[in-house]
């Protein structure tokens, strides 16, 4: 099947386990687009509120409706939020995929099948339920045509019976995905209730998995990275919005453009931003780039093809130092690539975007919470540093629903950077638009509209000297490039700093960034727990690169690097900027199937080089 | 000793001279229909008395693209990239929709790499002044055809345009700019009244003005040298722009001349040439400039003309105040909104 590399067949044959509480994962196999999302959700759901932490992940095709899809729901105790490599209890609704998708489990694993499907016949390792929809359907609904969405509301009411999860809980769930539309939920309800029946008086658990209460999960919230994001720039105080549609950052702006006309409309009807469907990816950051010159906090999401067109523009950016903010919600490329699948494959790309010498800062979000926060972070270093800002999340972090703290209310007030006003204007008798008045490589802006008979400069993406004048002098062009590259560093001082996770004098030193971390956290067990390798963790969340980063390199004798793409891209970028003596410490763990990164396949990777 | 005063110069209505509106130095070459566009738009900002300080000169790549260096100096200018001098625009627009946006392109820099950018700009009708000097050629890299050369039209070279050309004013029409003229860099008068016109209007408003290129396309065979367009330009009417702060005014004839309001108040009066021509009819507008191509004619005037319809930032129904300049209290919403939205994710 798709979505798992190989089987893992375990010693345990056939055998009779011990309970496994709070700790499997779950796969939906179906179709898409016969509404089996909101029954993977409210499953989702009903595992959180009962306090168990829990993610979900979508693995669908690049399809409106039809072709096979995946959702896998992992409940752990221990907080692991990574992709769980090995399944434990299939969910098999897709005729298509069920042979493969049960030939593919581990022994000891669990299949709940539509009864037609007879896949019992093929092992006798797994645990089958089976179950008949069809059947139950009719009994719960008597329009056909509602059928197909209500049974998948059946295997939620089985799978509750199955794993022991309270029944009030999956109603509770069930209406808040309905929310409003209650004849919809009762209908599910029931379809549900009918389910929980059916495997109460017709299927015996045979089984270990369960969910049992916990209490790890109070007060939090769930939500997916691209909406936080949305919120994020929302209250960063975005005022214009481009986009072209491109998966998977569409839903970022569209759950944005839901949120602004609920929050940031005045009392006086109008609105407080403006938000523009562009008619391609170089339209769209042509409109940033214009609405930042002329001083708004604006911003742009997309993916890798979009990336690829707004090159251009990127270096004009860089050149005439705008501000703007780009999100790269990262999909599987080159080209079309695999659109709903995950990398993070425009690292370096972005990272050097456009002809000529040029460099931009990246941010690397790992998590919903930092979705939310960094948002107002690249508002911040994008004026500050008057160049354009990119925000590297993927689509497992936009698309995918996490369970997250809280998120907390920027505090700091938003940094505008070095613009002057008329009144300056007037006491300071004039300025130089790319003068570094003050040895950080940042010269003093105006925007357009400033009361001044001296506010104007004259932005161009040709050579240009100090005070914004056409000029073709060698000694103007190296000039500005150099404090460019000076501008570059200031950058380092004022992005994000790297996480140390942890740095106890190890000789193995672990490096990932963006959605690795949840897998580096888990692999961090693993070696320690199953092969006693000992390793130190910083993870990055932003580039250029920090002392730190530089500091934890040179205090390693080993360093692993965790790229989900082919060409170990952070690895090249780190590359550049260490000493060459310890370029040979790197090591490279990359991950690029399009899906998610998992712990196993890290741990595997590392004790081979670690030669364990 | 004289007694008098020197004389003062003239001003205009806020005070400023002319001078006031100048640019740098131009680089194009003499005698370029360029440099005369650049005179007009310096001629017709000072007679409107439009503070420099509140326009924004945007433009792309080319020759026509350099042009904004050379006028008004005190307003801001954006020399971007090769035919993406829209977006660009539009987004300034947005950020401030309180300036004076003019956007300088050329043929090549429209018709050809721009030409995505350019219809989509139409049809949002975003309040904004788009130039085209448009010459038929690529001046910057030396005289190689566009996609505004007319069929049969000959390169110095000897080559002839085999391909029809992009009428960029029936685009425009069709797509929804709401003021759309042609004129002639050599037509001071006419040119002048236009882009005063275009002061007064609130919307898109696309004026390709024909402009020879001295250097590259100006020789017999060429549909776009001086002597052709002056050959060939067929007036559609006299024009003649009333400001609203003019205090007299002149009375017309409505038999033979077309007066219109513009959004300032002020007044348009198109004395006919053509009789039964009516430049707020889209499809007779679009019909006649078809037929001008067959007919050989390079015809002038306002070629279209709606004052009724919306403009992009009335459809985004932006708040009065530019967004550019918003405070936090504004733009960043209060902690109990955070708190309520993430009660609704829990």
């Amino acid at each position: 099947m798709a979505t798992t590399e190989f089987a893992v067949h375990g010693a345990e044959h056939g055998a009779v386990r011990g309970p496994v509480v709070n700790d499997f994962s779950i796969q939906v196999a179906t179709v898409n687009g016969s509404g089996s999302q909101s029954a993977n959700t409210v499953l989702l759901r009903t595992i959180f509120q009962m306090g168990v932490p829990v993610s979900g992940k979508n693995m669908f095709p690049s399809n409106i409706a039809g072709l096979p899809t995946w959702y896998t729901i992992r409940a752990s105790k221990k907080g692991y939020i990574a992709r769980k490599k090995e399944i434990d209890f299939l969910v098999a609704m897709n005729p298509e995929t069920a042979r493969e998708d049960t030939m593919s489990l581990a022994s000891g694993a669990a299949v709940l099948y539509d009864e037609p499907l007879k896949l019992n016949e093929l092992r006798s390792d797994v645990t089958f339920y089976t179950v008949p929809y069809d059947k139950i359907c009719a009994a719960v609904c008597s329009e056909s045509k509602l059928r197909k969405l209500v049974k998948n509301m059946i295997y939620v009411g089985v799978m509750a019976q199955l794993l022991k999860l309270d029944m009030a809980e999956v109603e509770k769930a069930l209406r808040k995905q309905f929310a409003k539309k209650v004849k919809a939920a009762d209908l599910n309800w029931n379809a549900a209730k009918a389910g929980y029946d059916y495997a109460a008086s017709s299927l015996t658990k045979a089984d270990p998995f369960t969910v049992e209460r916990m209490n790890k999960t109070t007060g939090m919230i769930i939500i997916d990275g691209n909406a936080a994001a949305a919120l994020g720039c929302m209250f960063a105080g975005v005022t214009v919005v481009t986009w072209y549609p491109i998966t998977p950052s569409s839903s970022l702006v569209e759950t944005l453009i839901d949120y602004m006309k609920e929050y940031r409309v005045g009392d006086d009807g109008k609105a407080t931003f403006a938000i523009v469907q562009a008619e391609d990816e170089l339209a769209a950051i042509g409109m940033v780039l214009g609405a930042g010159w002329a001083g708004a906090r604006s911003m742009t999401a997309t993916a890798g093809p979009g990336i690829s067109l707004m090159a251009e523009f990127a270096g004009l950016g860089y050149y005439v130092e705008i501000p703007g903010v780009i999100w790269d919600i990262q999909r599987v490329g080159p080209s079309t690539g695999l659109p709903t699948r995950t990398a993070q494959g425009d690292i370096e790309f972005v990272a050097k975007l456009s002809h000529g010498d040029t460099r931009h800062p990246m941010l690397l979000p790992c998590s919903v919470a930092e979705c939310f926060s960094m948002a107002s972070d690249a508002f911040d270093l994008t004026e500050q540093l008057q160049t354009p800002v990119f925000v590297m999340s993927d689509l497992d972090l936009g698309m995918n629903n996490w369970m997250s703290e809280p998120f907390q209310y920027p505090e700091k007030p938003q940094n505008r950077g070095k613009v002057l006003t008329a009144e300056e204007l007037e006491r300071a008798g004039g300025f130089a638009r790319y003068k570094d008045v003050d040895g950080d490589g940042v010269g003093y802006r105006t925007l357009p509209g400033t009361d001044h008979p001296q506010a104007a400069w004259f932005a161009r993406g040709s050579g240009h000297n100090e005070n914004s004048g056409y000029s073709e002098r060698p000694d103007d062009y190296a000039n500005n490039m150099d404090r460019l590259a000076h501008k570059f560093e200031t950058a380092r001082t004022l992005i994000p700093k790297p996480e140390i996770v942890c740095n106890d004098g190890n000789e193995v030193g672990i490096i990932a960034y963006g959605t690795s971390h949840h897998a580096v956290v888990e692999t961090l067990d693993q070696l320690q727990g199953e092969y006693g390798v000992k390793a130190d963790y910083l993870r990055l969340r932003a580039y250029p690169f920090t002392s730190e980063t530089h500091d934890f390199v040179a205090a390693h004798k080993r360093i692993y690097m965790i790229d989900q793409n082919r060409d170990a891209q952070m690895l090249q970028l780190l590359k550049l900027d260490i000493a060459i003596e310890e370029i040979r410490k790197l090591r490279s763990v990359r991950h690029y199937n399009g899906l998610p990164i998992d712990a196993r396949s890290i741990t595997d990777d590392i004790t081979t080089q670690e030669g364990k | 000793m004289a007694t008098t005063a020197a004389p003062q110069p003239k001003t205009n209505r806020i005070g400023l001279t002319v001078l006031d509106y100048r640019g740098g130095k131009t680089t194009l070459c003499a005698g370029c229909g360029h440099n005369a566009i650049s005179e007009r738009i310096i001629d017709a900002f000072y007679e409107m008395g439009v503070a420099p300080e509140r326009v924004i000169k945007v433009s792309g790549i080319g020759c026509s693209s350099k042009s904004p260096a050379y006028f008004m100096g005190r307003s801001h200018s954006f020399n971007s990239v090769h035919g993406r001098m829209p977006s660009v625009t539009t987004g300034a627009v947005l950020a401030n929709a309180k300036i004076v946006a003019l956007g300088v392109s050329g043929d090549g820099d429209t018709a050809s790499i721009g030409i995505g950018q350019f219809v989509h700009l139409m049809r949002r009708n975003l309040p904004m002044i788009y130039i085209i000097e448009d010459n038929g050629v690529y001046g910057l890299t030396k005289g190689q055809f566009s996609a505004t050369a007319d069929l049969g039209s000959k390169l110095k070279t000897g080559v002839i345009n085999d391909l029809p050309p992009i009428d960029t004013c029936a685009l425009a029409i069709m797509l929804g700019a709401t003021f759309v003229g042609r004129s002639f860099s050599g037509d001071k008068r006419q040119l002048q009244h236009m882009l005063k016109a275009a002061l007064a209007h609130r919307g898109t408003v696309m004026l390709d003005v024909i402009s020879p290129c001295t250097t590259f396309n100006d020789h017999e065979g060429s549909t776009k040298s001086y002597k052709f367009v002056k050959d060939h330009e067929e007036p559609l009417h006299d024009l003649n722009f009333v400001p609203h702060f003019n205090e007299i005014d002149v009375d017309y004839d409505p038999g033979t001349c077309l007066n219109v309001t513009m959004h300032d108040g002020s007044s348009l009066r198109l004395r006919k040439l053509e009789e039964d021509y009516d430049p707020t009819n889209k499809t007779e507008a679009v019909k006649r400039v078809m037929e001008s191509h067959d007919a050989d004619e390079v015809l002038t005037g306002v070629l279209y003309l709606n004052t009724t319809a919306p403009n992009f930032i009335d459809m985004i129904n932006m708040t009065d105040q530019p967004l550019a300049t918003l405070p936090e209290s504004v733009t960043r919403p209060s902690r109990a909104v955070l708190d309520e939205c993430m009660e609704a994710l829990r």
